[in-house]
């Protein structure tokens, strides 16, 4: 058990800073410290490019597809130099963490092919498909169809909360294929293309004023009969593998941007008196500890090579993070008081604050919500009695 | 960078647990309770058969080596089974003051017996202990086995000093303790002949960190046996027709406890992994394992009452005896709010 880095992970260390660094005092400027998802898309998708060229873009990849092959303790450093850099999050977030591991691991040769030098040269942005408004919590029902018709799938039917899916190229989704089939039976996991007539999407403004996640309608919409990974009926399996990459050296980087929220708090506590309430102090030094045992967490999961034994740290990371951000965004309000609930911008805009303050109720719903990732823990972890549910 | 135990660690952890599951069982445990709370034959096969005693301890100074990573995991393992042991006041704050601050001749005289087991230490500490001409005055109230210890190393706060508990001017006291397995001891001082330690800076700090890391793992192996002590009775009661651990308000209880359960394993292994390797947050690794390790033991041996029912409230039932050690651990070395208090001065400054 170690948790120093060698010499040579700190050279490495050196390097990404030092490029990060330059990047953001330079060509890509205007971006730095952009925190809002929808922020500057069109900017963003350059920097992905600029990323690919110099071949930062998805580390961990091996380099036949544009990664680096690099060891498990260089991703964590450059997911840590990332955020530390002031660089704003992975508009193609989805494609490099979820569509890419899935089509590494389940594509065939020519989808590879197909897809993974779009995804890693950051111009093939993808989004995700899954959820409907009567597949949430409950996602082995959804309902969207798809057939064969000359050669092409046609699907029909209504996905939700599509983050970024207005400025995505490919969306991947799951599909009832067979007729009459319920829960996770006879489901099968496409790639369609976004820009086409059969394809609507309409932002949904969430409770901050900003309109991350859409719906996304399909009317007739097609991709030919080759875009599906795995074969067809297998889309419960492909998309339970997806997920499970959902928990990589990522969320290293998202841990970063909790301590500049975690920081911001702490600015403002010292600023306005907040931090002589001993309340506080104990709200704050809490805070602290929960985001410092989070990075721990990470890395005890991410070390953790020996699959065959239960994985306590990654079964319990989502509701962790979670909670721990949700809590920290009341934090910031009792710190801020009365001043965190008036704004300067027009058009219902929020500091960063305000904002953590209203996004974190998202935070404890998406991804599977805290209540339903309580039952996984109880099931998973403890192997207690399974909740009522479809039979795969 | 390799946040996972080695080989070797899994072994010492397997070895432990094996040892503590078999031998600190409740009829010992008891037995102990009802005597001075040292199950002796437990310790005597800890210190000699198992010879984990002397870990943590360089070797050039008495001990066996390793670091605290390994003194975490047996203390997690020996936590684990509520052992009545004096593990924490005589090895872990008593040999370890003596072995990293002790002279030569006062480690050569000590530590043999510490780790051997055949002598028992107490670590009696209160800022009010005075000095004079090489006679201590002062007391605490406080002392861990200190009914039970044949040596004191006793510390102001800024030196330390040796002393035998059968010297004239030393009284001991010995009132009923909640937690019978770790019992309380009143020690007094009146005059008695102290030897003192050579270098108290490295003897105190050395002490300080590996009695905050052996708490915590000690809390973190409780709150995990508290857990897996309720998830089995879970499996196995049944009430209205079915398991007890089928109906969703009992499961997420359950869910919670393994949430802050897998924190504070991470917490453990920082803070000695921190140490070990001399980190720079080593101090706030420390206050925030002890503060989150022994808070998560009392909520899950708090909660292994609740959910065991009625039978939880037994003397009978060995959920008490879980209940008691965690509090003892949350209020010994500091507090909970007072670990916290001081991550917030590192963070924040002093309060105004």
């Amino acid at each position: 058990m170690k948790l120093g880095f060698s010499v040579d992970d700190e050279l490495f260390r050196q390097e990404c800073a030092d490029w990060l660094n330059g990047q953001m005092a330079g060509e890509f400027k205007d971006i730095k410290g952009v925190t809002k998802l929808t922020g500057s898309p069109e900017r963003r998708k350059e920097w992905e490019q600029q990323l690919a060229a110099h071949r930062w873009s998805c580390i961990g990849w091996p380099e036949k597809w544009g990664g680096r092959n690099a060891t498990l303790a260089q991703q964590v450093i450059f997911a840590e130099e990332y955020a530390r850099a002031g660089v704003p999050g992975r508009v193609n977030h989805i494609g490099i963490e979820l569509a890419g591991p899935t089509i590494l691991t389940f594509g065939t040769d020519e989808q590879k092919q197909r897809f993974l030098p779009g995804i890693a040269a950051g111009k093939t942005i993808f989004c995700q498909g899954f959820s409907e408004p009567n597949a949430g919590s409950d996602l082995a029902s959804v309902r969207t169809k798809a057939r064969l018709e000359d050669g092409e799938w046609v699907v029909n039917g209504q996905k939700i909360w599509t983050s970024l899916a207005h400025i995505s190229d490919w969306i991947f989704v799951v599909t009832r294929t067979e007729e009459g089939s319920q829960g996770p039976k006879g489901l099968t996991f496409l790639m369609m293309p976004v820009d086409q007539e059969g394809i609507e999407i309409r932002g949904i403004r969430q409770i901050n004023g900003d309109a991350e996640f859409n719906e996304t309608f399909f009317t007739d919409a097609r991709c030919p009969a080759d875009s599906l990974i795995g074969a067809v009926g297998d889309g419960w399996k492909i998309a339970m593998g997806l997920l499970s990459f959902e928990r990589g050296v990522s969320t290293l980087g998202q841990q970063m941007g909790f301590r500049y929220e975690l920081d911001e708090i702490v600015a403002a506590a010292k600023a306005n008196g907040a931090a002589r309430d001993p309340l506080i102090r104990q709200r704050i030094a809490k805070a602290e500890i929960g985001l410092r045992l989070m990075r721990y967490g990470a890395l005890r999961m991410l070390s953790n090579t020996d699959h065959s034994r239960m994985d306590g740290a990654a079964l319990t990371y989502k509701i962790q993070w979670a909670s721990w951000r949700r809590s920290l965004g009341e934090l910031a309000m009792d710190v801020l008081g009365q001043a965190g609930e008036i704004s300067d911008h027009p058009d219902y805009e929020w500091d960063t604050l305000p904002n953590l303050f209203l996004f974190s109720r998202a935070d404890t719903i998406y991804g599977g919500t805290n209540q339903i990732q309580r039952n996984l823990i109880a099931e998973r972890g403890l192997g207690l009695p399974r909740e009522p549910r479809w039979t795969a | 960078m390799e946040f996972a135990f080695t080989d070797e660690q899994h072994m010492i952890a397997e070895t432990a647990r094996a040892y503590f599951v078999e031998n600190a069982t409740s009829a010992r445990t008891r037995e102990a309770m009802a005597g001075d709370g040292i199950d002796r034959a437990l310790w005597q096969g800890y210190c000699q058969e198992l010879g984990f005693s002397g870990i943590a301890i360089p070797e050039d100074r008495g001990g066996s080596g390793l670091g605290l990573v390994e003194l975490a995991i047996i203390a997690e393992a020996a936590g684990s089974q509520v052992a009545a042991l004096p593990m924490l006041g005589s090895i872990v704050q008593a040999a370890q003051a003596i072995a990293a601050g002790g002279s030569e001749a006062q480690r050569s005289a000590w530590i043999a017996g510490l780790l051997s087991g055949e002598t028992i230490a107490a670590f009696v500490e209160d800022a009010g202990f005075r000095e004079s001409e090489g006679r201590l005055t002062g007391a605490s109230r406080f002392v861990t086995h200190g009914g039970s210890a044949e040596v004191l190393v006793v510390s102001n706060g800024r030196r330390a000093w040796i002393v035998r508990a059968d010297t004239p001017g030393v009284s001991v006291d010995v009132p009923t303790s909640m937690d019978q397995t770790r019992p309380l001891a009143s020690v007094r001082l009146d005059g008695a002949v102290g030897d003192q330690l050579a270098d108290p800076a490295a003897a105190l700090a050395s002490s300080y960190r590996a009695s905050l890391v052996a708490v915590a793992a000690e809390a973190l192996g409780g709150a995990q046996e508290c857990l897996d002590r309720t998830v089995a009775y879970s499996k196995e009661r049944v009430q209205f027709g079915r398991p007890i651990g089928s109906f969703q308000a009992y499961k997420h209880r359950l869910a919670d406890m393994m949430i802050e359960i897998e924190q504070a394993r991470s917490a453990v292994y920082w803070a000695a992994c921190a140490v070990d390797e001399g980190s720079p947050d080593a101090d706030l690794a420390l206050h925030a394992a002890k503060a989150f390790c022994t808070d998560t033991f009392f909520r899950c041996a708090g909660d292994m009452i609740q959910l065991h029912g009625g039978i939880g409230f037994t003397w009978e039932h060995d959920a008490h005896l879980f209940f008691k050690r965690a509090r003892s651990l949350q209020t010994m070395l500091g507090d909970g709010n007072w670990h916290r208090e001081r991550i917030a001065t590192m963070i924040l400054g002093e309060a105004a």
